[in-house]
C-alpha cells in the first residue's frame, strides 16, 4: 500500500506544532498501524531525521498506552478497537491519514504525539479503591455475589483507562472513565462501604483537573475499545445525586 | 559469591509459620523512619509497594511506563491458580505445591514453592475484598477452570482479563497509599542503575523519560520487581517495553543471575506472518481446554492448506493427527507449556505444519461449538475469539485458529534466598524479576499468583526483617557511590548519542532477536550455542560502533530509552547461551537436542545438574564465573515427569 501520513510534530510540552506529511511506498496491509510507525521511524532515523514519539507499550489493546487520534477519531476507524489493534487493511491505497495526539486540556502534549494522562491517576486516587488492608481479607466466598452483579462489575471493570473518551468529547469529560470505575466498585457488596464518599471524592478530583461536564453527547461510549457503556454515567449521576443530599445532613 | 538460601528449618509446612515469627519486627512508631524504593509497578511491585505503604513505611515506586496501571502484568489472559479446592476435587496446598515442582522439572526450591501454594487462597480472598470481579458462578460463589499441567480445576479468572483486573486490584491499594502520602509515584522514570553503599542496596540511578534528567534516589532498601527479559528475542508476547535492563544493571552490580537460559515458550500465540512484525500476540491457554490442536498426518495435505488449494474443513478426521491427544493421552491438550510448544514444533519440523510460513498448528473449536454451543464458547473465551479476528482477518469459530509457541515468560532470574533478597544486602528481587518458584518451567496461571504472593505476602514481612536489622539511615543520594552511579549513566547516554552511526537500535535488535530463537530457542545444542556465543559479540561491536541515536539526552528521546535496553540485552543474550551451553542436559523449557529420549522427550541429568546456575559478572568481554545452589529435595522424590 502506498500512503500519505499527516503527522503533528511538537518539540516538547512548550514547543508549537504543525502536521508534516510523510510518504510510504511499501506498507504491508497486514501490519497494525503501530507497525506502520515503527518502519516509518525506521526510515526517519535511517535519514538523519528524529523519529515520531508516540506511546505504546502491550500492543495487544490491554495496556491503554496508545492513543492515537486518526483521522479525526481517537483510536480510528474501528469500532472496539485500540491503535494497537488496528490493521493496515482497513484504509485503502493512496489514501492520506491524519495522526494526532488526544486533543484535551486537561491532557497537554509532551511530544508529537505524547500527552500527559496524569489526572487520570488523580482521579483513581481521589477514590477509586476499596480500602482494605493487606491480610485483612475474609474468605473469597464468604459473601456470595450474584452472577448478573459480577458480570455487570467486570463489565465496567474492563476500562483500560486509555483516554479515548476524554479526546473524543467536545468537552473534555472524563465522566465515563470515572463512572466505570465508581460503578464497578459501588455495585459490589465490597464496595457499597464507601459508597458516597467513592463517588464524591472521585468527580471533585475529575472537576479539579479541569475535565469538562457531560452533555450526553455518547462520544465516548462510541470511541471506546472495550465498550464501555453510558448506562454507567447514569449510574454515576443517581448515586452522585444521593450522596450530595446526604451530605447536607452529614451523612455521607 | 556466597549463597546462603536461608531456607528456615523444620518441617515444610511449618517452615514459613516459624519464619514469619523468628522475624524481627519494626515497633509502628518507627517504620516512618525506613524508606524503601520499589521499581516496577506490576503485580509483585504494585502489591509490595502497596503493602509496604500500609505498614507505615515511605515508599517511593517507580515505573517507566505514564501510569503505574499499565505494567505488563496487565496482559495475562487465563488465571490465577489457588488451592482452595472449592471444586471438591482433591485439590491441597501440597497438590498446588506438588505440581508445580514437577511442571518445573524438579528444578525450583521446594521450600518457596510451598510457601507459594501456602499462600496462594490468601491472595484469592485478597483480591476479592479489593473488588476484583472474578468470574462467578449462578450460585454467587466463584468459578473454577482447569488450566495446564493440573487435573484438578484451581484456576480463578476474570473473564480473559485476569491479569489486569488484578493488577488494577493492585493499581487500586496502591492508589489508596499515593493518596494519604505513604508511597510517592514516579511514572515515566526508568532505573538505569543500582547504587551500593557498604555493600548494601541503597539507592537507584533513574532517567526521566520526560526531560531525560538523570537522578539519584537513596532508600534503606531497593525492591526489584521489573519483571523477566523474553525481549531478548525481539519478537515475544512482551510489551514493547519490556527490558532487562533493571535486573542486568543490578547483576552487574554483583547480584547473581540465576538460569538464565530458562525461558518459556508460550504454545498458543498467532503465527508470525510477515517482516513488518514488532510482537506476537498471545491467546490464553485456557483455549486448550475446549480447543483440539492438530495438523494433518500426511505433510502433501499440509502443503496444500499452506497454498490455500483445500480448508482445514476439508481435511477428513482420519486424516488429523491431534498429536497432543495422541501423546499424551492423559493431560491430552492440556499438557505442560513446554512439551505442548515442542510438539508443535516438531509437527511443524516435519513438514507439517500449516499457516504461509509452515510455522503453525491449529487449534479447533469444532468439537466444542457443537457439543456447547457457539453462545457457551463465546461466553467463555469471546474476547480472545475477538483478538484473533482482528490480528488475523478470520473468525475462530468458523474455521480452526492458527497457533506457533513464541517466548514469553523467563524462570530464570535475579538470585534470592528465601526471603527474596538476593546476595546484595538489601536488594529484594520479586516475580518474575527473581528465579525461585518455577524451575525449568513455570505452568500457566502461575506467574500471577507468584507475582502477588511475593507483593502481598511474602516481601512485607521480609523487607521489615531486614529493616529490623540494619536500622534507619538514609544515604546522601549526593554521596560518592550515588556521584559515580550517576557518572557512569551520563557516560554511557552520552556514549550512545554520540556514535551517529548508520543503524537503527531496532534493527540490531531484530538481529539479536534472530540469532537468539535459532541458537537458544526452543531446541538447543552445544554447536548452536557456540556459533551463538560467537555471533553476539560481533553483533554487540556493530552496535558500539554503527549504531545512531537522534535527538539529546535532555528531552523525550525514545531512541534512546530503546538503545539503552538493546545494548543490555547485547550483553545478557551472551549469558543466556552460556547458562544454556553449560547446562548439559535437558529440563523443563531447556531443551538441549542431545538430551532426548528417543520418543523427543527431555532428558534430565540430575546427578550433575540437579542445582540452582548462579553467574557472577566479569564485565562485559570476560567469562561470567558460576556458581551453585544444590536443589535438596526433602519432601518430593524427584523423578522423570510423565503426562502421559
Amino acid at each position: 500500500m502506498k500512503l500519505t501520513l499527516r503527522i503533528w510534530r511538537q518539540d516538547g510540552q512548550n514547543g508549537s506544532g504543525r502536521l508534516v506529511d510523510y510518504k510510504m511506498d511499501d506498507v504491508s496491509p497486514d501490519s497494525s498501524f503501530l507497525e506502520m510507525l515503527d518502519l516509518l521511524n525506521e526510515d526517519l532515523i535511517e535519514s538523519g531525521d528524529e523519529p515520531i514519539a508516540f506511546d505504546h507499550d502491550c500492543r495487544e489493546g490491554i495496556c491503554g498506552m496508545c492513543s492515537l487520534t486518526i483521522n479525526g477519531i481517537p483510536h480510528g476507524p474501528e469500532r472496539m478497537t485500540t491503535a494497537c489493534q488496528l490493521h493496515m487493511r482497513h484504509f485503502s491505497d493512496g489514501e492520506t491519514i491524519t495522526v494526532e495526539p488526544w486533543r484535551a486540556k486537561p491532557f497537554p502534549v509532551l511530544q508529537d504525539l505524547v500527552v500527559d494522562r496524569s489526572p487520570m491517576d488523580a482521579i483513581q486516587q481521589a477514590g477509586g479503591f476499596i480500602s482494605v488492608r493487606t491480610g485483612s481479607a475474609p474468605d473469597g466466598n464468604a459473601i456470595p455475589i450474584s452472577k448478573e452483579i459480577a458480570d455487570y462489575a467486570m463489565d465496567a471493570a474492563a476500562c483500560i483507562g486509555c483516554g479515548a473518551c476524554v479526546a473524543a468529547c467536545k468537552n473534555a469529560s472524563a465522566m465515563l472513565f470515572t463512572a466505570a470505575k465508581s460503578s464497578q466498585l459501588n455495585s459490589l457488596p465490597q464496595g457499597k462501604a464507601e459508597k458516597d464518599r467513592r463517588v464524591l471524592s472521585m468527580v471533585a478530583s475529575m472537576d479539579e483537573a479541569g475535565f469538562g461536564n457531560c452533555t450526553n453527547y455518547g462520544e465516548c461510549q462510541a470511541v471506546c475499545p472495550k465498550g464501555i457503556s453510558l448506562d454507567f454515567i447514569a449510574q454515576m449521576n443517581r448515586e452522585y445525586a444521593v450522596a450530595s443530599v446526604k451530605q447536607i445532613f452529614g451523612r455521607a | 559469591m556466597i549463597l546462603d538460601s536461608k531456607i528456615p528449618d523444620g518441617p515444610l509446612e511449618d517452615k514459613w509459620q516459624n519464619h514469619k515469627f523468628s522475624n524481627k519486627l519494626v515497633n509502628p512508631a518507627n517504620k516512618r523512619k525506613f524508606n524503601v524504593i520499589v521499581v516496577g509497578s506490576g503485580l509483585a511491585g504494585g502489591a509490595a509497594a502497596a503493602s509496604l505503604g500500609q505498614l507505615g513505611f515511605n515508599v517511593k515506586c517507580f515505573c517507566y511506563q505514564d501510569s503505574p496501571r499499565r505494567a505488563h502484568s496487565i496482559a495475562a489472559q487465563g488465571g490465577i491458580n489457588a488451592s482452595k479446592n472449592y471444586q471438591n476435587d482433591g485439590d491441597s496446598v501440597y497438590r498446588l505445591f506438588y505440581d508445580t515442582i514437577k511442571g518445573g522439572d524438579f528444578r525450583s526450591r521446594e521450600a518457596n514453592v510451598y510457601r507459594l501454594a501456602e499462600v496462594s487462597g490468601n491472595i484469592i480472598d485478597q483480591c476479592v475484598a479489593q473488588g476484583v470481579p472474578f468470574a462467578r458462578e449462578y450460585g454467587g460463589l466463584l468459578a473454577n477452570r482447569s488450566f495446564g499441567g493440573a487435573q484438578v480445576s484451581r484456576t480463578f479468572y476474570a473473564r480473559g482479563q485476569t491479569g489486569q483486573q488484578l493488577l488494577l486490584g493492585a493499581y487500586s491499594a496502591l492508589n489508596q497509599q499515593i493518596a494519604a502520602g505513604q508511597v510517592q509515584m514516579y511514572n515515566r522514570h526508568e532505573m538505569l542503575d543500582l547504587v551500593k553503599v557498604d555493600g548494601h542496596a541503597k539507592g537507584i540511578i533513574t532517567r526521566n523519560l520526560v526531560n531525560g534528567a538523570i537522578e539519584s534516589w537513596s532508600a534503606d532498601a531497593v525492591v526489584l520487581a521489573t519483571g523477566g527479559y523474553s525481549t531478548v528475542f525481539f519478537l515475544s508476547t512482551c510489551a514493547a517495553g519490556v527490558n532487562v535492563t533493571g535486573a542486568f544493571r543490578s547483576y552487574k552490580k554483583g547480584a547473581g543471575f540465576a538460569n538464565p537460559c530458562y525461558t518459556q515458550i508460550h504454545p498458543t500465540c498467532i503465527p508470525q506472518e510477515g517482516d513488518h512484525q514488532s510482537k506476537l500476540t498471545l491467546m490464553s491457554e485456557s483455549l486448550r481446554n475446549d480447543g483440539r490442536v492438530w495438523v494433518p498426518k500426511d505433510p502433501k495435505v499440509s502443503e496444500k492448506l499452506r497454498k490455500k488449494e483445500i480448508r482445514p474443513r476439508d481435511v477428513a478426521e482420519a486424516d488429523r493427527d491431534y498429536f497432543l491427544e495422541r501423546k499424551y493421552p492423559s493431560f491430552g491438550n492440556l499438557a505442560p507449556r513446554d512439551i505442548s510448544s515442542r510438539s508443535a514444533k516438531e509437527a511443524c519440523d516435519e513438514g507439517r505444519g500449516i499457516s504461509g510460513t509452515g510455522f503453525g498448528v491449529y487449534l479447533d473449536f469444532e468439537d466444542a461449538i457443537g457439543r456447547l454451543g457457539q453462545p457457551a464458547i463465546a461466553e467463555r473465551y469471546g474476547n480472545l475469539f475477538d483478538m484473533y479476528q482482528r490480528i488475523s482477518g478470520e473468525s475462530g469459530y468458523e474455521t480452526p485458529m492458527m497457533i506457533y509457541p513464541a517466548p514469553h515468560y523467563t524462570m530464570g532470574g535475579l538470585w534470592v534466598d528465601y526471603n527474596l533478597m538476593s546476595n546484595i544486602e538489601g536488594l529484594f528481587v520479586l516475580g518474575e524479576a527473581n528465579f525461585s518458584d518455577h524451575g525449568a518451567n513455570r505452568l500457566g496461571a502461575s506467574a500471577l499468583m507468584q507475582g502477588l504472593a511475593d507483593g502481598y505476602f511474602v516481601a512485607p514481612y521480609t523487607v521489615a526483617n531486614y529493616l529490623a536489622q540494619v536500622g534507619a539511615g538514609v544515604p546522601d543520594p549526593d554521596g560518592p557511590a550515588f556521584r559515580e552511579a550517576k557518572a557512569e549513566v551520563n557516560d554511557r547516554t552520552n556514549k550512545l548519542l554520540s556514535i551517529q552511526g548508520k543503524r537503527s537500535a531496532r534493527s540490531i535488535h531484530i538481529e539479536l532477536g534472530r540469532i537468539m530463537w535459532e541458537y537458544c530457542g526452543m531446541s538447543r545444542t552445544e554447536e548452536g550455542l557456540k556459533k551463538a556465543l560467537a555471533l553476539i559479540p560481533e553483533l554487540r561491536r556493530e552496535f558500539w560502533s554503527n549504531v545512531r541515536v537522534p535527538g539529546k539526552g535532555e528531552q523525550l528521546n525514545i531512541e534512546l530509552e530503546r538503545a539503552g535496553r538493546v545494548a543490555d540485552h547485547l550483553e545478557f543474550a551472551e549469558l543466556m547461551c552460556h547458562d544454556a551451553l553449560n547446562r548439559d542436559e535437558s529440563c523443563g523449557g531447556h531443551f538441549r537436542a542431545e538430551h532426548q529420549t528417543e520418543e523427543g522427550e527431555a532428558v534430565r541429568d540430575d546427578e550433575n545438574f540437579s542445582h540452582v546456575s548462579v553467574w557472577e559478572s566479569k564485565g562485559a568481554d570476560t567469562a561470567p564465573v558460576k556458581h551453585k545452589e544444590e536443589l535438596v529435595y526433602e519432601s518430593v522424590k524427584m523423578a522423570t515427569r510423565s503426562y502421559k
